[in-house]
């Protein structure tokens, strides 16, 4: 809760600031502030708090997923430090991510479906102005896009939760769980259909193969910044609404929903990972890969309803840092021209050992190479997997694991190649300190999996 | 705490030159791995040959995926931890008269690379194991993708790719085992071990080529080698040295510790097609090797010959056999290094790799010729050199296994000799040419190089004695216990 009230008055600030003349103090102000959120998010730990009559929640899920998003959130507006001290809209900016980030946080935080719909819709129209923040071509298809394609997923889901709602008569995600495993015999048949319209409109939060078409256009048409927002945070939300909905509320009737969410993992799997090995610009191939990754997030879902949390903790954390990593060079480089084929990365290592390893190590690790955090994300994925029987899936994901080492490479290959010029890219020391962070944290998080994939 | 140290001191020195940068990261990496190469002498002379596993350690590390920090070594880990050791100071001391971009990180991918060797000679844990195993390849990769030749984008990609293929269905193998562990898994040797001998013959034929492939990958096996001549002719000499001396001998120890062990059933079942295969190899590299007209490539088949040879002595499961594997990945290790070595020399002063173009070196530059000679012996065998102890030892248990196959393998000393002596007629003898009447003698530090091989072919080849007597205890054990499995087991 304390992350919610704090990020609100920081959203808050930051509009206030445009009009006190205090915008040069907004960076350090929104920095300590998401400090603070991190240290008391993290003091609450093991006490659950219950708010406005239950329909917050901050149970050790919450609180976990909420200090990822801050920290992700806290790393993300270092990398994206220069968009900020732009002239225009500093301010609005800002104060847009912030509440997006209080959507988010409301999005892992609630008990009940109303909440979950206004965690969704605080997040949502944050982000459709984000990415029409450019105000060019591409940028405004990107906002429209998504604007409709986010509305018609709202709709569906709003849709599942009025019949949900209408068969057992309850808001609340734990009083549905109790009372659809109490009932389950006499459940009406709308009400399977509600949790189908649900599924089918979270999968498109999450962008899930059939529901996932927006996400590249959408991803690759915002600015890069915005891009590494949607990429990271909106993902992380969505994801632990998702795992919410369905491993407590539907828990016990999983039979309606996971055979057709097994077929969505084994789409999610393999489409956008065939699709990325096709992509000329590497920012449109890390927003396939990025659908990609929802596919191993679900697959450890499925293998084990109740139990898979942590490991879903640590794939995200792992997937997060890494495209975070990923985008923040692509953010420096397209500084200079907004060309991002994989021809620009020729040489790059020439031009700036520095970047070149930071792309390398982040590549590495969201192709799952050991000893990289990714490494590790994707093995416990796995074994999960193989335990609880889905073989034929695990042979999938190996697969598309395997294709994705291929296009991760092609990036790879070309940055130790011999390049055109060897012209230095600039880089910001604040920047070079955030890449060499980020570096120690693939790494850390890789050797020392234990701290997160213990926590639940 | 000796192997602790073995494990991460290369890896603080590389540390150190990846972030300090110096000016002199060749002469650093060189002394370290001086050092590297005492502290395992003295490892070695604290060695108890009958001991069993010494030098261990088994602590938690990642609990919550059942992994050990579990390190010790027996004989077969502790020769091949003193092969790494000792080559990798002649690869640096090798790459003095190179002068590579990047010195720091080159060398500190070399020291990368020792570090991961080790681990893998030295893991007592499937999953540790593993992470070395595939740890080992990053720095490689690297070092062949920054440092390489022409067109190395994607014959690398392809060595990666290949090797990792491989290495990802061994996961799924070892993956499979730790399930079948009793209680809330782990993945200690002993208990993989136990695992693997319980499953029923079938299962263990499945989990028997989930890991030969990742091994046969490594070596390479025929049909499994078609990475290896590209990625050996494209890498810089001193990753050719890596690859060739040190790397291969990972899937080697891999099918002594991680498969025979593992799956004794899959193994009987399937040990005479791993034979064919390894035979089948031996022709096929050195019938190829006879028509290499580039130097390098020429040396880069041998080696798929004489790993055939290795591979197919290890498994017919004879004591003489194992033995013979063991003698020969060390004998073949330092060889080979050499050889590229000597090529990378040829290369280097006459700017060419074609074997028709060379000539005569042997009149102008004596000295090399004769560390040439004494390479070029010990490589086809002859006796009193190494190469002679392990070839021995290994077309005798081949022959003891199946005569025809025995007679097969046999070849490989006359084709051996053959594609040799061509290459070395063509490079040293006949009139001097244009381009090698410049040819300069050996410099100090090839002879350096040079010299002390050249000397342990030799020796090792006169009295192989206490090698033999280090791994010998390690290899009895093994093959006890694997039989002891095979006949208690259920057919």
């Amino acid at each position: 809760m304390n992350a919610i009230l704090i990020l609100s008055g920081l959203g808050v600030a930051s509009l206030v600031a445009e009009f006190t003349n205090l915008r040069r103090w907004l960076s350090v102000v929104i920095v300590l502030g998401l400090i603070s959120a991190v240290v008391l998010t993290i003091k609450d730990w093991n006490a659950s708090h219950r708010f406005y009559n239950d329909m917050v929640v901050f149970d050790n899920f919450a609180l976990a997923f909420s200090v990822l998003i801050t920290i992700i959130g806290l790393l993300w507006f270092w990398s994206s430090a220069e968009y900020f001290l732009q002239k225009e809209a500093r301010t609005d900016r800002a104060a847009l991510a912030l509440f997006a980030m209080v959507g988010s946080i409301v999005m892992t935080s609630f008990n009940n479906m109303a909440m979950l719909f206004l965690g969704i819709e605080i997040l949502s129209i944050s982000l459709y102005a984000m990415a029409g923040l450019r105000r060019d071509l591409n940028s405004t298809e990107a906002a429209f896009k998504y604007l409709l394609m986010g509305s018609f997923a709202t709709g569906f889901l709003l849709f599942g939760i009025a019949l949900v709602y209408g068969a057992t008569g309850l808001f609340h995600v734990d009083a549905i769980a109790e009372y659809v495993s109490a009932n389950s015999a006499t459940l009406p048949g709308f009400f399977y259909i509600g949790v189908v319209l649900m599924l089918a409109g979270l999968a498109f939060k999450i962008s899930a193969v059939p529901f996932h078409f927006w996400a590249p256009d959408v991803y690759t048409g915002a600015p890069t910044t915005v891009t590494a927002f949607m990429a990271t945070i909106v993902k992380i939300a969505a994801i632990a609404s998702f795992v919410r909905v369905f491993t407590v509320a539907f828990a016990s009737v999983q039979t309606t929903w996971i055979i057709i969410l097994e077929i969505i993992t084994l789409l999610t799997l393999i489409l956008p990972n065939l699709m990325a090995a096709y992509q000329d610009s590497v920012k449109r191939m890390l927003a396939y890969s990025s659908v990609g990754h929802v596919g191993f997030i679900l697959l450890a879902m499925i293998s084990a309803p109740a139990s898979s949390n942590s490991t879903i903790l640590y794939y995200l954390t792992a997937y997060a840092v890494a495209s975070i990593g990923s985008f923040g060079i692509l953010i420096i480089l397209e500084k200079e021209t907004p060309d991002l084929t994989i021809q620009r990365f020729k040489g790059l290592f020439a031009k700036s050992p520095l970047l070149a390893i930071g792309m390398t190590v982040a590549l590495l690790s969201l192709a799952g190479i050991p000893p990289l955090a990714g490494f590790f994300a994707k093995y416990a994925v796995l074994v999960q997997a193989l335990s609880g029987g889905n073989t034929g899936l695990v042979i999938a994901a190996v697969l598309a694991s395997l294709v994705g080492v291929y296009y991760y490479f092609r990036v790879i290959i070309a940055m130790f190649l011999k390049g055109d010029d060897e012209k230095p890219v600039s880089v910001t020391t604040l920047h070079q300190i955030l890449t060499v962070l980020l570096i120690i944290l693939t790494l850390g998080l890789g050797l020392f999996p234990d701290g997160i994939l213990k926590l639940f | 705490m000796m192997t602790v140290f073995l494990i991460l001191f290369p890896l603080l020195v590389a540390v150190l030159l990846f972030a300090v940068r110096p000016a002199q990261a060749k002469l650093l990496a060189l002394i370290a791995a001086v050092i590297e190469f005492i502290a395992s002498l003295v490892v070695a002379f604290n060695f108890n040959a009958l001991g069993g596993t010494q030098f261990g350690l088994d602590t938690p590390w990642m609990t919550s995926l059942g992994l050990n920090f579990a390190v010790g070594m027996d004989g077969i880990s502790l020769l091949l931890v003193l092969l790494t050791t000792f080559l990798v100071p002649f690869i640096i001391l090798s790459s003095f008269n190179h002068t590579y971009d990047k010195p720091s990180t080159f060398y500190g991918l070399i020291l990368v690379m020792q570090m991961a060797l080790i681990g893998v000679f030295v893991a007592q844990d499937g999953l540790l194991f593993y992470l070395f195993w595939e740890v080992a390849l990053i720095p490689i990769y690297f070092i062949c993708l920054i440092w390489g030749g022409e067109n190395r984008g994607w014959i690398t990609f392809k060595f990666f790719v290949y090797t990792l293929g491989g290495s990802l269905i061994m996961l799924t193998g070892l993956i499979y085992l730790y399930l079948h562990t009793p209680g809330s898994h782990t993945f200690a040797i002993s208990a993989l071990y136990e695992a693997g001998r319980s499953l029923s013959a079938i299962e263990q034929s499945v989990i028997f080529w989930t890991m030969f492939v990742a091994f046969a990958i490594k070596m390479p096996v025929f049909p499994f080698h078609t990475w290896q001549p590209d990625t050996y002719t494209v890498a810089p000499v001193q990753g050719t040295m890596l690859l060739s001396g040190i790397m291969l001998k990972m899937g080697i120890y891999g099918l002594i510790r991680w498969l025979i062990p593992v799956v004794p059933l899959g193994v009987q079942q399937w040990g005479m097609t791993a034979v064919i295969l390894s035979v089948i190899g031996i022709i096929y590299g050195s019938c190829i090797a006879l028509v290499q007209k580039d130097a390098k490539r020429l040396v880069a088949y041998s080696s798929i010959a004489h790993v055939g040879l290795i591979a197919a002595g290890l498994m017919t499961l004879n004591p003489l056999g194992v033995q013979g594997a063991m003698v020969q990945m060390l004998s073949h290790g330092i060889l080979v290094v050499a050889m590229f070595f000597i090529v990378d020399i040829l290369e280097n002063r006459l700017k060419t790799r074609a074997l028709d173009s060379m000539g005569g070196v042997r009149n102008v530059a004596p000295v090399f010729a004769t560390t040439f000679v004494v390479v070029m012996l010990g490589s086809v065998a002859l006796p009193l050199t190494s190469g002679f102890v392990g070839e021995f030892l290994l077309i005798n248990s081949i022959f003891q296994y199946h005569p025809v196959l025995g007679a097969v393998a046999g070849l490989t000393i006359i084709l051996g000799a053959v594609y040799m002596l061509i290459m070395f007629q063509k490079a040293m003898s006949g009139e001097v040419t244009a381009t090698t009447s410049g040819f300069a003698d050996l410099t100090l530090h090839e002879k350096w190089v040079l010299y002390p091989i050249a000397g342990l072919v030799i020796l090792i080849g006169v009295y192989p004695k206490p090698l033999l007597s280090i791994s010998e205890d390690a290899v009895q054990a093994l093959l006890q216990s694997v039989s002891n499995a095979t006949a208690v087991a259920p057919l």
